[in-house]
């Protein structure tokens, strides 16, 4: 359980925030019973007060308790006295696949149940996430972009760089297929037809780790996409897949969203797939704590070992499958 | 339109059921929003007050600062709150980036500017000399305040209206600041955000329709009473 939200029963801290805020309250309503006349009005504070009071106290306590000091795990199961965390908040910056694709709703609760570390995720595109990284502000990252990880490997931003599982990407299009991707096995070829028959292509345009694997791709291809045929959604893949869906377009997307998403894709379907230029790989990484003092080294280690134990590793490895047929991601940690 | 119809159909079920996470995301809602709208008024209604009335150098300038921030857009406020409290940043040792402290804090900023000119333009258009008057008759500041609030009423119930309605209905800021963490921050609109990346649109609109639910059941109680006031 976290506490945090609900926690403010348990805290034996007193609300120092919600006490100044009634003593507010107070001054107020003594301006209340001061005033005369207007008994309406009166009425009418009193209960824009109470309203907003009562819930500004329950908000208040429940913000104290969560910036109360970290009381000790409560499970007795809590292994090792070094993950009763010292610093219990993890900041995860991770790729919006991995949360839309529901497998971190899935991880995190174990991991959370586990250690008594709390894991913040904040889902965001691989390039926002790699940028938190090189900033210390967060404390892991999850991301698939391997040649934008690697400047920060190399600039020693992150350190214990972790192969953790593999999707691919395919490309999806309109059923009728105007470019004829249905016939063409590589990526490249597939690039140049689409820009042949002048077909519309969206791009996800946002720096995320998808955007950054088409422009490898195009680049592979030979090719510098523009024109009125080359357009950028500037969203996430979700929102993308849509507009690609209501625009009989093209575009590039990460399996395992697409899969999510198939029911309200109606009139898109995979046209391409399978060539290794495709693999969308993801790594793990934790941020240095050489570099940025304040960042929550232990519990990045912790999420770290966590992924890679066999046993969740065997469980990415079936996450989906009963929903979709078939898994949505590959396990790859030695 | 099939989702349309759905979503609400789900938006009912969720809140006859009683589904404990739609609860708990809506009850984070109304405190973060609720707080911040308080806040807001208990800095915005003296600052309006003393805008609208103390003639000082600079204060045309002022005013049209806060009637801008009227249409501040949240990501904005979300960007800025979140350079100050990023771990780096100066406020960055209170760690409350990605908290519900830190939307509380955005969303105060979002809606302080509201109030703030609603309440200037609410009291500027008391009768002139009514303060004079007040002032004439011996009123102690404290009184002087609290016969213009009274004066201005209906203008004031406006601002608390436009206060709670732009920080209930914020997306950027709170998805900027508070990370939309499951649990913790989450809140209807970075639900509804994150429901349609997720292509649940069932979800979403069953979760629009909730926050709508919320924002009209609260704003229709202060038009209830503000409008009682106006006809009393």
């Amino acid at each position: 359980m976290r506490t945090g939200l609900m926690g403010y029963e348990e805290t034996r801290h007193p609300p120092v925030f919600g006490k100044e805020f009634l003593s507010h309250g107070e001054t107020m309503c003594f301006f209340l019973a001061g005033a005369d006349g207007g008994s309406m009005f009166k009425k009418f504070l009193s209960l824009l007060l109470v309203l907003l009071l009562s819930l500004s106290i329950v908000g208040c306590t429940s913000e104290v308790a969560e910036e109360a000091p970290p009381e000790p795990a409560v499970e007795d199961t809590a292994p090792e006295p070094a993950l009763s965390p010292e610093t219990p908040e993890i900041i995860l910056a991770t790729t919006t696949s991995t949360q839309d694709s529901g497998l971190l709703d899935a991880l995190i609760p174990i991991f959370e149940e586990e250690t008594g570390y709390m894991v913040k995720t904040i889902a965001v595109g691989t390039g926002a996430a790699l940028a938190m990284g090189e900033n210390g502000e967060a404390d892991v990252l999850m991301t698939h972009a391997p040649a934008s990880e690697q400047v920060l490997v190399d600039a020693g931003n992150v350190i214990d760089y972790t192969l953790l599982m593999h999707n691919d990407f395919v490309f999806v299009g309109p059923t009728d297929d105007p470019a004829g991707l249905t016939d063409i096995a590589e990526a490249s070829a597939g690039l140049a037809a689409i820009q042949d028959t002048q077909s519309l292509f969206i791009s996800r345009g946002d720096d995320s780790g998808t955007h950054k694997m088409e422009l490898s791709l195009w680049m592979d291809a030979g090719i510098e996409p523009s024109g009125a045929w080359y357009q950028e959604s500037g969203s996430g893949m979700g929102d993308t897949l849509n507009i690609a869906a209501e625009k009989n377009g093209y575009t590039l997307t990460d399996r395992a969203t697409y899969l999510n998403l198939q029911n309200n894709l109606t009139t898109l379907a995979i046209l391409l797939e399978k060539d290794p230029v495709l693999n969308n790989i993801y790594h793990v990484m934790a941020v240095n704590p050489a570099q940025f003092e304040k960042v929550n080294y232990e519990g990045a280690s912790a999420w770290i070992a966590f992924l890679v134990r066999d046993d969740i590793q065997d469980f990415i490895g079936e996450f989906g499958v009963e929903e979709f047929g078939q898994p949505l991601f590959f396990p790859d940690a030695e | 339109m099939d989702i349309l119809i759905n979503g609400i159909k789900e938006a009912l079920r969720m809140i006859i059921q009683g589904d404990p996470e739609i609860f708990q995301v809506t009850l984070l809602t109304l405190r973060i929003s609720g707080l911040a709208t308080l806040l807001s008024v208990v800095f915005g209604i003296p600052m309006g007050m003393f805008l609208a009335i103390k003639p000082f150098f600079g204060r045309r300038f002022l005013i049209s600062i806060f009637n801008t921030g009227m249409g501040m857009p949240p990501t904005v406020a979300g960007l800025w709150v979140s350079v100050f409290l990023w771990r780096y940043g100066p406020f960055g040792f209170l760690n409350i980036m990605y908290s519900p402290t830190a939307m509380l804090i955005a969303q105060f900023i979002i809606a302080s500017p509201l109030v703030i000119a609603f309440t200037v333009a609410g009291i500027q258009n008391i009768k002139p000399g009514v303060h004079e008057q007040i002032k004439a008759l011996g009123a102690t500041r404290m009184q002087t305040f609290w016969l213009l609030v009274k004066e201005a009423k209906l203008a004031l119930a406006a601002a608390v209206i436009a206060g709670f309605g732009a920080v209930i209905s914020e997306v950027g800021a709170s998805m900027m600041v508070g990370g939309n963490i499951k649990g913790y921050s989450r809140v209807l609109t970075t639900a509804t955000v994150m429901e349609v990346s997720k292509g649940n649109l069932e979800v979403a609109i069953a979760l629009g329709t909730i926050l709508l639910l919320l924002a009209y059941g609260v704003t229709l109680l202060l038009t209830i009473v503000q409008q009682r006031e106006a006809h009393s």
